[in-house]
């Protein structure tokens, strides 16, 4: 058998067989493996998109009053912002980039349970991002309704709100389409013997986000189309003049957005689990705790949505329930950090780019994660809810958490998806220029929310000026470190990487870097004795 | 003590919270750097295999969980006075519209500035004329939408003599940013006499209001100054150039021309101007209120 490999080494799956050549290879290809990376490709280019956008608003914000461009330029830009950001960045993210990438090969599979399903979400993705992306070249200018399309604002604006609305909508079945892909390659496509509590704590968290995402995005879904139906129809769903309740599609659009940040952190969670192992050489703590603890958050994350409406006017009731209960999600949140912690006791813990990514992650997720919860408690959130202290909170659990995670799983699967090292040092002081610029960009955003600072404000009151002049110095130390990132990964051929260079346990790491098409040459399966994080 | 009677406690509610939090960040984050340097590959190049702890798994379950259901606590404790209105408050109206504040005083009387008492209970009742709004009081620690088709309210008893900043913060359109204004905080006597000497009812034409009710002097000043669009001042009877269906031509302000902008106002845009800013009032202002807005603006050729 290892006569026959020895001869005919399987070609990598970077390398064309079909019978097409080059682009359309990629484009047609049905490999996990490739769907993954082309999700990433696209992602790169969008959050660059849409980092330039926020950088654009920052500038803007240097100083109060007026600079470069009028309110309806600002209100244009934080919506396509959000827009690109949120739909076709972070919900997506970790799970179509890795989830494709990594998981099928973790759980010992050929491909995902429908590979041209899961093309057809890629392309479903494609076209929802144009769509959305188009809103700001036809109709009557840019949407202006914040990526929250809050009505009866977003019914009554004659921007063109409907193409943003509609490239979400489509944006979602790309979703629905691999959580449903994801759960049933997860069910039904695991290598021998491994049973559900032996399967890597990444797919796990895959596996929660992936019921998120089949039973939540409907619900956004149809509202979506609820906005589209009222401007064109006039049917009076939430526009109060039209007859409708505007406080009910925040209800229903909160159904699917609060959930949607799950969507969003399971997957990041789930890699850092992934890598703290590997970088300590020891089992993970609390397994169980951790795999459970991922469904539980998808499970209490489905009754938390209304605490974006304290002020909505809900009754008393509502409030105080949907606060108790917002609060019980912060503790499987919290189990997860305790337990990443205590699988470095005793480790034997090397410093190498993905996991100071992970470290860096775990920081800065605990201040995102502390912040919220005095949006949690009622009398807190009452005074910083729709304040900046709201902005800050959640890019520092959508761009700290899920963006460092990215990063860090972009450095941790590197090797194995090019087959090629990058350099550490070039990769190290990416993490420094990231990291400092996030924190100076976001942290006075904390305080100058407490201070009053309303968000979505073009223009704003003389004592908010020093907090948003420091966020500017911080916007372009990350925009550094962001380039510098893209240069340490694509600008040079790095040395040849072996086909396990950090020591990894999980079936990624015992086959060959890149994996051939197929992923195994011989099929693993997983002995009664052994787990996920065997480390000797 | 604080400006508001709310102050004190949502302030303890963000210490409680704040605290703990901290806490717990410097805590976790200290360990964590300790252990990666204590166990670096270098000073300690063997792992050693650790069993999961059920116990420990437990305490650091239930520990978060009675910090957190303390947190809810003082958050409730710090909420629910703000939901319980004294029976003898003051009422007051607060009218929110793109992108103006207006507070209705008893007998209709109204003003762009709230003024209220110190020492004593006011309540307000948020409407809204279009979409949503948010009263937001900073120093006040409140806030409470203004939502069309509801009747949402918040109260507050003012404890300290000075101004504060009024603030939007629902996300309401274009100017939205200067959706802004002040509270006053005055002695009941200056109250009283501040309420007295303001207008019982309004005095201004009757176009003028209509053009109010509707928010046009959002965007459009009547004092020549130019805010988001053009000024009504001197409009009527001036030559414009528009754009109409790509297409620039010159036009006369006259009736024709003002009751087309007013129902259709992407038709005729003025150069220089943006399309769909504006949206058609048509089935909302009507033809007797159209003739009343007419005979303002040749009022203020």
């Amino acid at each position: 058998m290892t006569e026959q490999k020895r001869h005919q080494p399987e070609p990598s799956y970077l390398v064309d067989t079909g019978k097409y050549k080059g682009l359309m290879a990629w484009l047609t290809s049905t490999d996990h493996k490739r769907i993954g990376l082309m999700y990433m490709y696209a992602m790169m280019v969008f959050f660059s998109v849409g980092g330039l956008l926020g950088v654009l608003m920052r500038i803007e914000l240097f100083y109060p009053g007026q600079q470069f461009y009028g309110p309806q330029v600002y209100n244009g830009l934080f919506t396509i912002h959000g827009i690109i950001m949120i739909f076709t960045v972070v919900i997506p993210g970790l799970a179509a980039v890795f989830g494709n990438f990594s998981m099928p090969i973790m759980i010992g599979a050929k491909d995902v349970a429908f590979p041209r399903l899961n093309l057809f979400s890629f392309y479903l993705y494609v076209l929802g991002a144009i769509i959305a992306l188009s809103s700001q070249f036809m109709g009557n200018g840019p949407p202006d309704t914040g990526w929250t399309f809050y009505a009866p604002y977003s019914i009554q604006t004659h921007t063109n709100v409907v193409a943003a609305v509609f490239g979400a909508f489509v944006l979602g079945f790309s979703s629905i389409l691999t959580g449903l892909n994801f759960i049933v390659t997860m069910h039904r496509m695991r290598a021998p013997g491994m049973t559900f509590f032996k399967m890597p704590l990444f797919p796990w968290s895959l596996y929660a986000t992936a019921w998120i995402q089949v039973l939540a995005t409907p619900i956004v879904g149809i509202t979506l189309l609820m906005i589209i139906a009222e401007r064109w129809f006039r049917i009076g769903f939430f526009d109060p003049s039209l007859g409708g309740d505007p406080v009910l599609y925040q209800h229903l659009f909160w159904i699917y957005s609060h959930p949607a940040v799950y969507i969003m952190i399971l997957p990041a969670m789930g890699v850092i689990t992934e890598i703290i192992p590997v970088f300590a050489q020891k089992r993970i703590f609390g397994y169980k705790a951790i795999a459970i603890s991922s469904m539980a958050i998808a499970l209490v994350g489905y009754f938390v949505w209304a605490h974006h409406m304290y002020t909505s006017g809900m009754s008393t009731t509502a409030r105080w329930v949907f606060s108790l209960l917002t609060f019980l999600v912060a503790v499987p949140s919290a189990i997860k950090v305790f337990n990443w912690v205590a699988t470095m006791y005793k480790g034997s813990i090397s410093v190498k780019p993905p996991f100071l990514f992970a470290l860096g992650f775990i920081f800065l997720f605990m201040i995102g994660g502390m912040t919220g919860l005095s949006l949690g408690a009622l009398a807190t959130n009452i005074h910083v809810h729709d304040t900046a202290y709201v902005v800050a909170h959640f890019h520092y659990i959508v761009f700290g958490g899920v963006g460092f995670a990215f990063f860090a799983a972009v450095y941790y699967w590197y090797p194995k998806m090019f087959g090629r090292m990058y350099n550490f040092k070039m990769a190290n002081w990416s993490f420094v220029f990231l990291f400092t610029g996030f924190n100076l960009l976001y942290f006075p955003q904390f305080i100058i929310g407490i201070m009053g600072m309303p968000r979505r404000y073009f223009d704003y009151l003389p004592q908010f000026t020093l907090g948003q002049q420091i966020s500017f110095f911080g916007a372009i130390l990350l925009a550094i470190g962001f380039i510098i990132m893209l240069i340490t990964l694509f600008s040079k051929k790095g040395a040849k990487a072996p086909d396990n260079p950090w020591g990894g346990t999980t079936f990624e790491w015992r086959i060959p870097s890149p994996p051939p098409l197929e992923n195994f040459e011989v099929m693993p399966e997983m002995g009664l004795n052994e787990g996920p994080y065997d480390y000797k | 003590m604080g400006a508001s009677n709310f102050v004190e406690g949502v302030d303890l509610a963000f210490k409680v919270i704040f605290g703990i939090s901290l806490f717990f960040l410097v805590g976790i984050t200290s360990v964590m750097l300790y252990f990666v340097y204590r166990y670096n590959h270098k000073r300690h190049p063997h792992a050693i295999q650790i069993k999961d702890n059920n116990i420990l798994e437990i305490t650091w379950i239930t520990i978060p969980l009675i910090l957190v259901l303390l947190m809810f606590y003082y958050g409730y404790v710090a909420f629910s006075p703000e939901r319980k209105v004294p029976k003898d408050a003051i009422q007051i109206t607060v009218i929110g519209k793109m992108w103006v504040w207006t507070f209705e005083y008893e007998g209709g009387k109204q003003s762009p500035v709230l003024v209220v008492p110190i020492n004593k209970a006011v309540k307000l009742n948020l409407r809204s004329e279009d979409v949503i709004h948010s009263l937001y009081i900073p120093a006040f620690r409140i806030k409470e939408d203004a939502v069309p088709g509801k009747k949402n309210y918040m109260w507050f008893i003012a404890q300290q003599a000075g101004e504060f900043d009024v603030l939007c913060t629902v996300y309401c359109g274009l100017r939205h940013s200067y959706m802004e204004t002040k509270t006053k905080v005055v002695s009941e006597t200056e109250y009283a006499a501040w309420l007295k000497a303001l207008p019982e009812k309004s005095n201004e034409p009757e176009g003028l209001v209509i053009l109010k009710k509707n928010a046009c002097t959002g965007c459009h000043s009547i004092d020549g100054s130019k805010i988001v669009s053009a000024s009504f001042k001197g409009l009527f009877g001036k030559t414009e150039k528009v754009m109409t269906n790509g297409t620039e031509r010159s036009v006369t302000v006259d009736e024709a021309y003002i009751k087309s902008s007013v129902y259709d106002p992407d038709k005729d845009v003025v150069v220089g101007y943006q399309k769909g800013i504006m949206k058609p009032y048509k089935g909302i202002v009507t033809d007797d209120e159209m003739n009343k807005i007419i005979d303002y603006f040749k009022s203020i050729k």
